[in-house]
This record gives structure tokens, sequence and C-alpha cells, in this order.
């Protein structure tokens, strides 16, 4: 049939059952609204949280000291296993696989002086891929610790944003000299500022990094505290850790199967669980949401019901002079479409509304970092398009289909 | 066109049970003028509802043009009743919210004819009963008389073999009502078959053969 005529008759039915067809637009409308929402702010805080997690950094992995837990080999169990900085080439040499390694060492309560001003901080020496690992990533106009600092056991030192902001205030730190411990160091860069809610000894925003030559000749440890490495593959990373594991094990004489002997830390297994854990959060906010639109669905097949019943004179009429049941169905299906088109183009237009006013909220701190960037993605909106046509359609095809069954004469004489 | 064989209708069942036809045999020819007489309940509209395939014989045969009406699914007994059958009421039953335009020329869309073509025959058959200028009314701006003209020329939209009215005039004063006796006649020269149900005798006395029932059945078979 003409899609003139549809929309005409839905014009009608529109004013004949405004009411409850506003009520039932408004369902849909708030139905979609909070599906849209919840899942824009479930979306928003899922983004904001893995970039959170990833401003440790991404599919990078930690080893440090651990203590035996099974007898090997004549060695009994309890003994403490300490990682040497010799490891890091042993690792780097026979494992291809890794890309990036470092070790990190660190002290606090390390005297900083700049001028007057006098803190107290963490300070770690780290090898140079120690900064794009752990995204130590550097403002304009300065740098991180390369290769040349490490084999001259520069004394440079790279701050993070809030000790920078300690120490210096607004003026530029990067080409000053700073006293640690009474040496004095170079300042070559300024970490950039991120969000970061997994980590270690604080924040990396309060840490100072010098390499860790420098470090060495400064402390001269025995051991190393950590060793990070991230393998040039994230996919192969399960296998990678184990043969760490089994050359460390090797080297150190434990069973490779004693997972107390050494800790690792793995960023990956912690991505994983994260999006399963947020999938799951999405899986529920979906439910709440599409439960509301079902309800507002019934509303749809309330009103179609209503609408064929009043027609069926109407629907009489068509039959006699050649209605087949496909112009039936097709008119009380689009109808229904076009009360969950409208009500959801409301809801989406309302959610998109309220996204965009949320920018200009102003939210500060960490929380509002997580919670205050909601986003509508491309899913969330085949999703619920996808829901309202189903909606649509159910709500359109029932009452449809027994219009279109009737007997044509019964129709004909009902008044 | 028409041929019918102990054609019964039975609605209800037990104590309700209403025999409305009771084993009808009728033969229409190709442009007949045919008439259809009797008291009220005697089974006029059922006939004529069968004769238009909008409802099925209980038991009996029925042939349109040379078929068998129990050969048809549903969308075959719509195509007939789109292409090759125009009603005419009692009551018009014009859609209300259409325009006579609209009207004339819904049973055209069903047929899915196309635009252009749907709009110059509509034209056409408003010119043949006089509304043209009526066009873009809804019926509730019209009389009686011209609710009728428009039912006629949107029941001529597909250019049908065979014209049922029940009762064309029963609703209208008797002006209106030879003006549209005027028109059938006409549509009979035209070569159109007529089978027209009526209380009216200025019809009756036109049309070439009446039959007339009573109690379901016929009773005489003049003329
Ligand atoms: N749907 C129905 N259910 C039960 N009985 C019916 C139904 N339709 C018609 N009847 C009965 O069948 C008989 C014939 O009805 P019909 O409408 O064919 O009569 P008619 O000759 O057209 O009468 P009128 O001149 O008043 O229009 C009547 O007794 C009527 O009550
Ligand atoms: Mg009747």
């Amino acid at each position: 049939m003409k899609a003139y005529y549809i929309f005409r008759m839905f014009y009608r039915e529109l004013k004949i059952q405004r009411k409850r067809i506003t009520l039932t637009i408004f369902a849909l409308a708030w139905g979609t609204f909070s599906i849209v929402v919840l899942l824009a702010f479930g979306e928003g805080l899922n983004r904001q949280m893995m970039k959170a997690t990833h401003g440790l950094g991404e599919g990078i992995v930690f080893i440090y000291s651990g203590q035996t837990s099974k007898p090997y080999k004549g060695l009994g169990k309890g003994r403490r296993i300490f990682l040497r900085e010799e490891d890091i080439d042993l690792l780097r040499n026979r494992i291809p696989r890794i890309e990036l390694i470092s070790p990190e060492n660190d002290r606090s309560s390390n005297t900083m002086i700049y001028g007057r001003k006098t803190i107290t901080e963490r300070v770690i020496g780290v090898f140079p891929s120690f900064g794009e690992m752990r995204k130590y990533y550097p403002e304009r106009g300065s740098r991180f610790i390369n290769s040349l600092d490490l084999k001259n056991k520069k004394r440079v030192i790279f701050l993070g944003n809030d000790l920078k902001d300690k120490l210096f205030g607004p003026e530029e730190a990067v080409g000053k000299s700073i006293m640690v411990n009474s040496i004095p160091f170079l300042v070559i860069g300024v970490m950039k500022d991120k969000l970061q809610n997994s980590m270690y000894n604080g924040p990396d925003s309060q840490k100072a990094a010098i390499p860790f030559t420098t470090y060495q000749a400064i402390y001269g440890d025995k051991y190393l505290d950590r060793l990070i490495y991230k393998p040039s593959d994230v996919t192969q990373s399960e296998s990678v850790k184990k043969e760490v594991y089994r050359i460390l094990a090797e080297k150190y004489k434990f069973d490779p199967d004693d997972t107390q002997a050494l800790n690792v830390w793995d960023m990956v297994e912690e991505e994983e669980l994260m999006t399963k854990i947020f999938f799951g959060i999405e899986i529920f906010m979906s439910i709440i949401g599409s439960l509301t639109l079902i309800v507002a669905g019934v509303g749809v097949a309330n009103i179609m019901y209503v609408s064929a019943k009043r027609r069926t004179k109407e629907i009489g009429i068509k039959m006699a002079i050649g209605a087949k049941k496909k112009h039936v169905l097709l008119q009380f299906i689009s109808e229904a479409l076009m009360i969950a088109f409208i009500g959801g183009a409301g809801g989406v237009l309302g959610s998109f509304l309220l996204v965009e006013l949320f920018k200009f909220v102003p939210l500060e701190g960490f929380v509002a970092d997580l919670l205050a960037h909601p986003v509508i993605s491309v899913d969330i909106m085949i999703l619920t398009a996808l829901i309202l046509g189903i909606i649509g359609f159910l709500a359109g095809i029932f009452p449809a289909r027994k219009a279109a069954s009737q007997n044509p004469v019964e129709a004909l004489r009902y008044e | 066109m028409i041929k019918m064989k102990k054609i019964e209708k039975i609605y209800g069942t037990g104590t309700a049970k209403v025999e409305a036809l009771r084993g009808i045999d009728l033969d229409i020819k190709k442009n007949e003028f045919f008439g259809l007489i009797g008291p009220s309940g005697s089974g006029k509209s059922t006939l004529m509802n069968i004769i238009g395939c909008l409802d099925v014989p209980t038991s009996g045969e029925y042939y349109f043009e040379e078929k068998d009406i129990k050969s048809f699914n549903h969308n075959q007994l719509a195509e007939i009743r789109n292409e090759k059958i125009g009603f005419v009421f009692q009551n018009f039953n014009l859609l209300p919210y259409a325009t006579t335009f609209e009207n004339v020329e819904i049973p055209m869309i069903f047929k899915g004819a196309r635009a252009k073509e749907r709009k110059a025959r509509t034209m056409e058959l408003l010119d043949a009963v006089g509304l043209a200028g009526r066009a873009h009314h809804k019926p509730s701006e019209l009389s009686g008389g011209e609710m009728q003209r428009v039912a006629i020329a949107r029941a001529l939209a597909n250019n049908p073999s065979l014209i049922l009215a029940d009762e064309p005039t029963g609703n209208l004063d008797t002006k209106s009502g030879d003006e549209i006796l005027a028109i059938f006649e006409n549509l009979w020269k035209q070569g159109h078959t007529l089978v027209v149900i009526t209380h009216n005798p200025n019809i009756s006395k036109r049309a070439q053969k009446v039959v007339k029932l009573k109690d379901g059945s016929i009773e005489n078979n003049n003329r």
C-alpha cells in the first residue's frame, strides 16, 4: 500500500487515541533513554577504567622476588629467590620474543632540593625502555632517560608531574639542576599527566626516575627490586611468561612449577578479568533497559489491539474491495513500528542531549574522571534500534494477524 | 458467468441455527441485468456475499467464470474481489478519512497499478459519475447520492465484469435513486453484468431478469 495512506491513517489514529499513544511513546522514550544512558555511562566507565589500568602499562609483566614453596633437587623449601642485574641480559638473549625489558629499583625518602624548596620523594632507577612500557611519557619539550644517559651513568632525572609541581610550582623544570641527596641532577623531562588506577609504591606522578646505572653507582643494590618486560606479541604472553619462569628456575634452581618462588604480576591477565567484569555489567544494564522497553512494547500492542478493533469495519471495506492479508498486516505493523520509532528517537535524542550536556558539567577528581565520561557507542545504538524494531514488529504482528484473518462479512457488519 | 448449484448457507449451530439459504440454483449470464428481491431476512444479502466471494457457502457448488470457487485461496479470492467484482452497498461503505479521489483510487493501489495510471483512471471515473469537482472532499462533506456515486466509481476502478449492489438506493431519496439507476443502466449498456438487490420497483422493472427469494429459497423465476 502507499506510504502516504499509512501515514494518513496513523495520523488519524494519533488523533483518536491521543492519550494512549502519547503515554506509550513516552514509555518507549523513557525505556530507550534509560537503556542508552545506562549503557553510555557504563561504556564510559569501562573505557576510563581501561585507560586508567593502561596508565600502568599495556601487556606488561612484572617479576619480583619470592620464596620457594617446594623442595627442589635437594634444596629445601622456604628459600628466598632474588633477581639480579645480569638476569636482564640472560632473558633478553634467551627469549627473542621479549620486546622490551627493564629493571626497576627504588628508594623512598630522598631529599630533593630546588632553590629554597625541599621535598622528600621516591627515586627509581630504570632503563630507557621503562619509559615506554610504563607510560612515563614526557611532556612537550622534554624527554625520558635515553641509552646514552644509561651508558654514561649520567646524573639526569625525569620527574613525575605532581612531584615537579611540588618542587617547581608553575616554573619550568627542564634544564634546571636539582639536588637529590646532595648530588646534583639535571632535569631532562617531566611526565605527561595520565590516568592511573593500578600502582605500587604510589602513583607514578609522584616519583622521579634516573638511569639504572646512575642509581647503582649511588646505591649499589645487590638485587633487583623488580623486573619488567613486554612481549612483542601480547597473544604469546602466556608462553613467554612460562619460558621466563623456566629460565629463571633453571638459573636459581627451583621447581618451575613452584609458583611462589618468584612473584609474577601479569597486566594482560588483569585486563582480561576487567573486560569480563565489564561485560557482565553491560549485560546486566542491557537487561534492565530491555525490560523497560518490553513493558512499553506491551503498551504498543495494546494500542494496536484497540485500534484494530475500532477499525474492524474499515478493514471489512478494504477486504471487500480487494485488500489482501499483506495489506492489512503492513498497515498495522508500520503503525506499530512508527510508534516504536518515534518513542525510540525521542529517547535517543534525550540521551544524546544528556551526554552532551554532561561534558559541560565541571567535575574534578579521580572518581569523576572514571564516571563522568559517558560514551554513546555504535553498539549501543544498534542494540537499541534492534530491540525497538523487534518490539514494534511484535506489537504490530499479533493484532494485525487478528485483524487480517477476520471474515470480511462479519467485519463489514461491525459498527 | 455465474453458476450456482444447491447453495446452502447455515449460520450458527443447535437452537441458534439459521438456514439463510436452502439450496439455491442460479445462472447469471454475461451482460445480464439481474434483480434480486424478497422480504427482509429472506437471504438476499447472504446470497450476494457468496456471489461476491466475500463469504463461502456451507454446501453446494459455485462457479465464477467457469472456475470452482473452492479452488481459490484467500489471496486469490481477494484478487477476484479486487479485479472482477465491484461492490455497491446500501450504506456506501466509504473510508471516512479518505477523500473522494482516494476512495476511488484504493482498489487500484491494492491491484498495484502505477500512480500515473491510477490518477488518470480515477479522474475519468469521477468525471463519469459527475463528481470531478468533489475530488478532494471527504465523504462527510457529500450528500447520500454523491457518496453512492463515489462508491460506484470505486466499484468500477479496476473495470470489473460483475457489479454487485445491495440495496443501492435504500438510503437515498427518489431523485438520487433515479440518478443511480441511470448510471446502472448505462453500465449495463457498456457490457457490465449487474446483480442488484432492491426494494425499488423502478429498478426491478428495468432488470432483465428478477428472482424473488423467500426464506432462503427462490420463489418464482419470472421474466
Ligand atoms: N452472521 C450471521 N449470523 C447469524 N445469522 C445471520 C447472519 N447473517 C445473516 N443471518 C440471518 O440469515 C438470514 C438472512 O439474512 P440476510 O441478511 O441475507 O437477509 P436479507 O434478505 O438481506 O434481509 P434485508 O432485506 O433485511 O437486508 C436472516 O434470518 C439473518 O438473521
Ligand atoms: Mg440485506
